[in-house]
């Protein structure tokens, strides 16, 4: 194909090819990053937990009028011996919080008791020795808390539990030699904390971008916590009773007492509803993302189209007087084809370039890492490709345009 | 001439229904997807006090030092119960209040309906006229009500009208806590968005409402414990709410009006000295390191604009000059294939500003078509937002006339901006070599 008569017939159509041109470069840089934040929002929701999501739903229970510690703990030891007796329920735990609730709590945590500086972060679960099962955890070394463990704890109240059980992961950063059974950690505070387990794996109870370096670090103390605001029930169900569960736990905790607050909407949450409220902003982005970009794509291909019609329909006498001086409709369909891929290369190189321009203005204006250039590359790809396929048609009439033009006069 | 050029433009937006039908789609698209995203921005990074923001100022006191600022420097962005309280003393602003987020339960007086939660703030009796907070009946209560603890209780019109069946109830008694508070102040539907006075606790934005609002005082005595974050920096040395107070954790928020610049001096060489006299007795081991935004600066430091919204904006803005740069090159072949009517047209003595008039005119009536199927787009688009973005971000989006107006306008003068180019070749076409070439 020889491209300098392409070359000479474009630089009489600057503008139009300058146009498509600048459209392919906007609609790639544009897209590589649009399908960067989808890939990240993506893999950011299909983050596990490390519980039996499919069978635990969480009771958000409030206390209306109890404020005193012993009252609360009666109350709490009641509620659990009602909740573990029902027939849709495997098992059941007082906790501060679980995964995906969004904000949560954590400590700073140290290897000695002086250390001015911390160590790591994990974030903080209380339960009594019901959790582990509850949760659906993995026990993989040591031992799960006795229930002679198992104490109270009023709001504020610091008191730190001799014994705890770890993740895989804080563990690990904790020992990277792989002992730390049987090890202390410090918990802001002097007092050390045995660990007497470790558990496979369990998440962390917020997913901001900021705690993403402490990721699965989360360590169990064996308490119910007395507040007088209240506690949340851990409920796991047998397997398929979910719902069942879910309408039995409440009537049974009112029937238990009924100076409580459990709210009829958001009280009583399955994992997968806790699931979808966590990722929420995640999975809208991602949708709303990959909308504009089909959209961009979309729009591109079919100003392609339109201005390439024009320039067949310009040419209509050219085509025909080289059809009619030997030219094969190869040669035509051709021509246009590889006219779409010089504009087209045009514009990639503009919009590779531009793509990483936006990218870097959003790593400094707002939460983004660098786009991999494998982005980039596809993009080019994706688009040069799709020009060809939108140049395809009104190429494909050109090469059909009769010798017999030439001869016309318009 | 202008309905002349308008029947010209129909007449060749008739004659190629394809290519006329993606310009106006192409501009459709563009325009709805840049307003959609815009109705959200606009709503997130809306002023919630615009007659006052300026005036409303948060201070900021180093009370962890080196060891507890972020990255940035930057001291807590909430304060220990010590200097809030001290704060509130020492009254150097003409109006200031501290506020901790509360979440009580009301017990109603009908034993057989189950109790209820409501979230609200414990506020001193200056946070009303501070805020202009409107009431629908009553008012807030007095300094004195501050000072004598009194069981004193301002509830919102959403609990008066579950409470009370929305009649005056100033002087009535809600159970909150299980203690009896007289209702001295009902609101009227304030729901400012954001929660500017607390964004740390709210985040910002919120789908719920402030129900309840106590004596600050009165909350700390009966012992009604913060429901927003608290931070430490170390374990409290006592235990329970009370030593949540002796602590230097943070968990309350702060807010003071200063009038003009003379009082903003004066209130930051206030903090200054406060923290320096801090500094003297060895309570602090550090330099003073203050801070005193007003309200605007503040809501931009805690980022209350979601980062999200930003981008979705920005990515929709890229997709509207993608939209326009493909209807510049349609209208570009457009007006080109009628070179020979051109020709003729200033042959007969059409000058060239006519041929510009013309054309743009057939651009702005694209323009004016996308914009108007934008506008249905926009509609479906901020309809099903919520779909897309948070909720609670997602409910305060909304059409009103001026969205309406923009989106119009937007189109009509984005499509004339792509139309420019394509009429200045047009207006250059020369009418012999169109004549000769027929």
């Amino acid at each position: 194909m020889h491209i300098k008569p392409i070359l000479a017939a474009l630089r009489r159509h600057k503008a139009g090819t300058v146009l498509i041109a600048l459209q392919i470069a906007l609609t790639l840089a544009i897209v590589c990053n649009a399908l960067f934040i989808i890939h990240q929002r993506l893999a950011h929701l299909s983050e596990p937990t490390g519980v039996d999501e499919a069978n635990l739903f969480v009771i958000e229970n409030q206390w209306a009028g109890q404020t005193s510690n012993p009252q609360i703990d009666a109350q709490i030891r009641a509620d659990l011996v009602a909740l573990r007796q029902l027939p849709g329920v495997r098992d059941a735990s007082p906790s501060n919080a679980y995964p995906l609730e969004g904000s949560g709590w954590d400590d700073f945590i140290t290897l000695t008791p002086d250390q001015t500086e911390k160590t790591t972060d994990a974030a903080v679960y209380l339960g009594d020795e019901h959790l582990i099962d509850t949760l659906g955890l993995q026990l993989v070394a040591g031992r799960n808390f006795r229930a002679d463990e198992v104490n109270s704890v009023g709001l504020h109240q610091y008191s730190v539990s001799p014994v705890v059980i770890v993740t895989r992961a804080l563990a690990e950063r904790l020992y990277p030699d792989g002992s730390a059974l049987g090890k202390p950690l410090y918990a802001m505070t002097s007092t050390p904390s045995t660990i007497i387990g470790v558990v496979d794996r369990l998440q962390r109870q917020g997913i901001d971008a900021w705690s993403d370096s402490y990721a699965y670090q989360s360590m169990l103390w064996p308490q119910r916590l007395d507040m007088p605001r209240g506690i949340i029930y851990i409920v796991r169900a047998k397997p398929g009773q979910l719902a069942a569960a879910m309408r039995e736990a409440p009537a049974a905790l009112y029937t238990q007492n009924r100076m409580r607050i459990i709210d009829p909407k958001n009280g009583v949450l399955s994992f997968a509803q806790v699931r979808e409220r966590a990722y929420d902003s995640d999975r809208g982005m991602a949708i709303l993302m990959g909308i504009i970009s089909v959209v961009l794509l979309a729009i591109t291909a079919a100003g392609i189209v339109g201005l390439t019609s024009f320039w067949v329909g310009q040419r209509r006498r050219q085509i025909g007087i080289r059809r009619a001086l030997g030219a094969t409709r190869n040669d035509i369909l051709n021509y246009f084809l590889t006219e779409n891929l010089l504009i087209g290369a045009m514009g990639v190189l503009i919009g590779a370039v531009l793509a990483l321009v936006i990218n870097l203005w959003m790593i400094a204006h707002v939460e983004m890492s660098r786009l991999p250039l494998a982005y980039v590359l596809a993009g080019v790809v994706m688009l040069l490709l799709l020009g060809q396929g939108a140049v395809l048609a009104p190429a494909l009439r050109a090469s059909h345009v009769s010798p017999v033009e030439a001869t016309r006069s318009v | 001439m202008f309905t002349y050029y308008l029947e010209l433009a129909l007449r060749s937006l008739k004659r190629s229904p394809g290519l006329t039908a993606l310009m106006v789609l192409t501009i459709a698209f563009g325009v709805a997807a840049s307003m959609t995203t815009y109705s959200v921005f606009r709503a997130v990074s809306g002023d919630p006090i615009p007659w006052k923001s300026s005036k409303l100022f948060v201070p900021q006191i180093d009370m962890w030092g080196p060891n507890g600022r972020g990255s940035d420097g930057e001291p807590p962005d909430a304060m220990d119960y010590n200097d809030a309280v001290t704060l509130m003393r020492d009254h150097r602003a003409r109006l200031q209040s501290a506020m901790y987020q509360i979440s009580p339960s009301i017990v109603p007086a009908d034993a057989s309906k189950h109790p209820i939660n409501v979230s609200g703030h414990a506020v001193y009796s200056e946070f009303f006229p501070m805020l202009d907070v409107p009431f629908l009946y009553g008012s807030g209560w007095s300094t004195d009500d501050d000072t004598q603890r009194a069981a004193v209780v301002v509830i919102s019109s959403k609990l008066n009208q579950k409470l009370f069946g929305g009649s005056n109830s100033v002087g009535k008694t809600v159970n909150v806590e299980g203690k009896d508070y007289r209702v001295v102040g009902v609101l009227n539907d304030w729901n400012p968005q954001p929660r500017f006075f607390d964004v740390v606790n709210s985040g910002g934005f919120s789908t719920g409402v402030e129900d309840v609002f106590l004596p600050f005082q009165r909350a700390i005595s009966v012992g009604i414990p913060n429901d927003g974050n608290t931070n430490c920096n170390a374990v409290p040395t006592e235990s329970g709410f009370v030593g949540l107070q002796h602590s230097a954790c943070v968990w309350i928020a702060y807010m003071a009006e200063l009038d003009d610049a003379a009082a903003v001096i004066a209130y930051k060489q206030y903090l200054d000295g406060y923290a320096h006299d801090a500094q003297q007795s060895g309570r602090f081991g550090w330099a003073p390191n203050n801070r005193l935004r007003d309200l605007p600066a503040w809501l931009d430091n805690q980022h209350v604009v979601p980062s999200d919204t930003k981008v979705s904006l920005l990515v929709a803005l890229g997709l509207l000059l993608a939209c326009l740069v493909n209807t510049a090159g349609l209208l570009l072949a457009k007006f080109l294939r009628r070179s020979s009517e051109i020709g003729v047209r200033r042959a007969l003595g059409a000058p060239r500003m006519a041929i510009y008039a013309q054309f743009l005119v057939e651009a702005g009536m694209i323009g004016l078509a996308g914009g108007v199927l934008g506008l249905l787009l926009t509609g479906v688009g901020v309809a099903s937002v919520g779909w897309v973005l948070p909720k609670d971000i997602a409910a305060l989006a909304r059409v009103d006339i001026s969205l309406l107006l923009i989106t119009l306008l937007v189109a009509v003068i984005a499509t004339t901006l792509a139309g420019l180019y394509p009429t200045f070749r047009a207006s250059r076409v020369q009418p012999a070599w169109q004549l000769k070439s027929n």
